[in-house]
């Protein structure tokens, strides 16, 4: 399945990475609001919306970038803005330029619900809040995962590896960085409780699929459906 | 990441999604036994929340003689649906901690004991892992006033027509690996009736839970084959009884510590645990063979260890050092074989991790390979004789649980010599 891309300006970090993480979009990141950087991200299809922070660069450059979205033949629609406290006096007369915004300090779910709710509403509906991926379908609304329809029992953070991972597809993880991001607190296995983790994963996904999630010799693992031999 | 906020989302929602009709909150007793709550959807929110109060009075081991309510605090990343029930009726599962009133973890609570020793460990860079062999029988049933009949004729590795027996270990196994746990292997033991499963390793407490809920699994599922399964460490005189071999490995810094140059590739630290293992041991067995009946296994001329020792191949060896298949060298480890089936997975795990760290931090010793150090206790008696003067134990049980097992366990030894015994009678009446 295709992903769907979102622009992200300038940057994709801590609560706007996580909300697309928990939305499970993509995000294409431009460092500046520059066009032709913009449009050398641009997948074939066209970006399914766009999120710019309005806070972290000039709020100038940030409404050019807008209304350069607008008038282009192939927008990117939704537009969802992040803008500080101090900033929400500026958008008045420039609502055309946007589809909705958030106020910082940025909370992760608002930022995926109004992320989730504006690609809907822009007729988006196979984005999250489902990721899918040979056979495997979560929906992260429910917290419900299954495999060929077989719904599987996971614990949470059996969940939350596996929806790291299905968000992240085709991109090698070291055990250290997806202990990091998806555990986030120290626990008693150390990195092996990443591998203990993957297997009870692939348990549960079933021999068919078990390759979902492939070991990368002496790195780590990554998610794809790509045929590899897991070596494990 | 993993707040408490977001794990607690994840589970109520799951309930809510899965129609989850139950959810039991399970915990361990002293001796190692199962318990368990059950609560409806509707008060789960209370009790992950704030936990379930309850008179620790009726559990064994949690009485006190001032304070008796305690508190059973659900550790929400164990929450699990038990696939055995019916779809749109489920029944979930999740362990729980046990806690004083005020929140400070309650003495008597084997799980975070085990926790309190792992987390000793940790703090000197060390990871504890574990790998156990867990025995057991399949019966015709459990009906005390006769011999158990097992259920096949069977014996080691025997492949034989389909029987009963094996297709309900297979089930059972493929059980497990649905609830996510990994089985490396399960085989027909050398007895009758007799089954194994190895479990693949993981942390000690993630383990201890896992072997709780592997002994849960397997004589549910023999229930509902209208047949029985029992853990009970030697149910047949005459026949090997029922062990759990344990593998350990102690990691540091993301690397097999147990990995070096000494004797069969092992490092300086795997000696000293070693050391530890086999000074220990004889202190430790009440904990790892826990019941009169434990003591029935330990005998001389089956594989069972009768005294502290370590070997590389001898079968009988309490710490056996496995040989690693070439390029495999991280599964660098060394198997402990003196516990049972029937001991409490948690206390056993600490007893023997203190054990194996005692020796690393008081730079114990190696003793030669082969050489009996010392006999493992014969009996239940003797084995409570050696507990009550170890200093090792206290520290790693604690006071209240160390008093209360010594109580149990003299008084479990006291109503067993009571007895006459068909042996006696057999022997004696026509002869005396």
């Amino acid at each position: 399945m295709t992903i769907d891309v979102v622009l992200c300006v300038p940057s994709c970090e801590g609560p706007v990475r996580k909300a697309f993480e928990v939305t499970g979009v993509t995000p294409a990141v431009a460092s500046t609001g520059r066009l032709n950087e913009v449009a050398a991200l641009e997948p074939a299809g066209g970006f399914a919306g766009a999120v710019i922070n309005a806070s972290a660069f000039p709020f100038s450059e940030a409404m050019n970038l807008c209304r350069q979205l607008r008038s282009r033949e192939r927008g990117a629609r939704p537009i969802i803005l992040l803008v500080d406290h101090y900033q929400l006096d500026d958008l008045t007369f420039r609502e055309d330029l946007f589809d909705d915004f958030v106020v910082g300090p940025f909370d992760v779910s608002e930022l995926a619900t109004r992320l989730r709710h504006r690609l809907r509403r822009a007729g988006n509906e196979n984005v999250a809040p489902r990721v899918e991926h040979g056979g495997l379908s979560m929906n992260l609304e429910t917290y419900q995962a299954s495999i060929t329809g077989r719904v599987m029992d996971l614990t949470y953070m059996e969940y939350e590896l596996l929806r790291f991972l299905a968000t992240n597809p085709n991109r090698v993880f070291t055990r250290e960085t997806l202990l990091s991001r998806v555990w986030g607190y120290e626990y008693y296995g150390g990195a092996r409780t990443v591998d203990v983790h993957v297997r009870r994963l692939r348990a549960k996904l079933g021999e068919e699929h078990a390759n979902l999630i492939q070991t990368v010799r002496s790195v780590g693992y990554k998610f794809g459906t790509n045929a590899e031999r897991v070596n494990d | 990441m993993a707040s408490m906020k977001s794990q607690a989302e994840y589970v109520l929602r799951t309930v809510e999604e899965r129609g989850v009709r139950f959810v039991q909150l399970w915990f361990t007793d002293v001796l190692g036994r199962h318990k368990a709550f059950h609560v409806t959807p509707a008060e789960l929110e209370d009790a992950l929340d704030q936990g379930m109060t309850f008179d620790g009075s009726a559990i064994d081991g949690f009485s006190r003689i001032q304070e008796s309510d305690v508190l059973a605090r659900p550790d929400l990343s164990t929450f699990q649906l038990l696939p055995w029930y019916d779809e749109g009726a489920g029944v979930a599962r999740v362990f729980c901690d046990i806690t004083n009133i005020d929140g400070t973890p309650f003495e008597g609570c084997p799980r975070q004991q085990l926790r309190h020793v792992l987390d000793g460990a940790r703090a000197e860079g060390y990871t504890f892992f574990v790998a156990p062999e867990i025995e057991y029988f399949y019966f015709e049933d459990l009906d005390p006033s006769r011999e158990p009949r097992p259920i096949d004729r069977g014996s080691y590795f025997d492949l034989g027509a389909d029987d009963v027996a094996s297709q309900l270990r297979r089930r059972t196994v493929l059980m497990l690996e649905e609830m996510g746990i990994g089985v490396e292997h399960a085989q027909h033991e050398d007895a009758p009736g007799q089954h194994e499963i190895d479990l693949r390793y993981t942390d000690a407490i993630t383990m201890a839970d896992t072997v709780m809920t592997v002994r849960h699994v397997v004589k549910e599922l023999a229930r509902q084959s209208g047949v029985s399964a029992s853990f009970m460490p030697k149910p047949l005189a005459n026949t090997p009884g029922s062990g759990m071999h344990t593998h350990l490995s102690l990691w540091r810094d993301e690397r097999n510590a147990f990995i070096g140059d000494g004797p069969y590739g092992l490092s300086e630290l795997a000696t000293k645990f070693i050391a530890g293992l086999v000074h220990h041991a004889p202190e430790i067995t009440a904990v790892t063979n826990q019941w009169v009946n434990s003591y029935k296994r330990l005998v001389p001329g089956d594989e069972a260890p009768v005294a502290a020792g370590w070997a590389r191949f001898n079968a009988a060896a309490l710490v056996r050092v496995p040989s690693v298949k070439p390029g495999r060298i991280d599964s660098t480890r060394i198997e402990y074989r003196s516990p049972d089936s029937a001991a409490n997975p948690y206390l056993a795990f600490a007893v023997i991790l203190a054990a194996g760290l005692s020796g690393v931090r008081g730079d114990y010793e190696l003793p030669k390979e082969g050489e009996q150090a010392a006999p493992l206790p014969e009996s239940l008696a003797q084995a409570v004789d050696l507990m009550a003067h170890s200093k090792l134990l206290l520290e790693t049980m604690g006071e209240h649980q160390v008093e209360w097992f010594l109580r149990n366990k003299r008084a479990e030894w006291d109503a067993y010599r009571a007895q006459v015994t068909p042996f006696e009678l057999e022997r004696y009446l026509p002869l005396l």
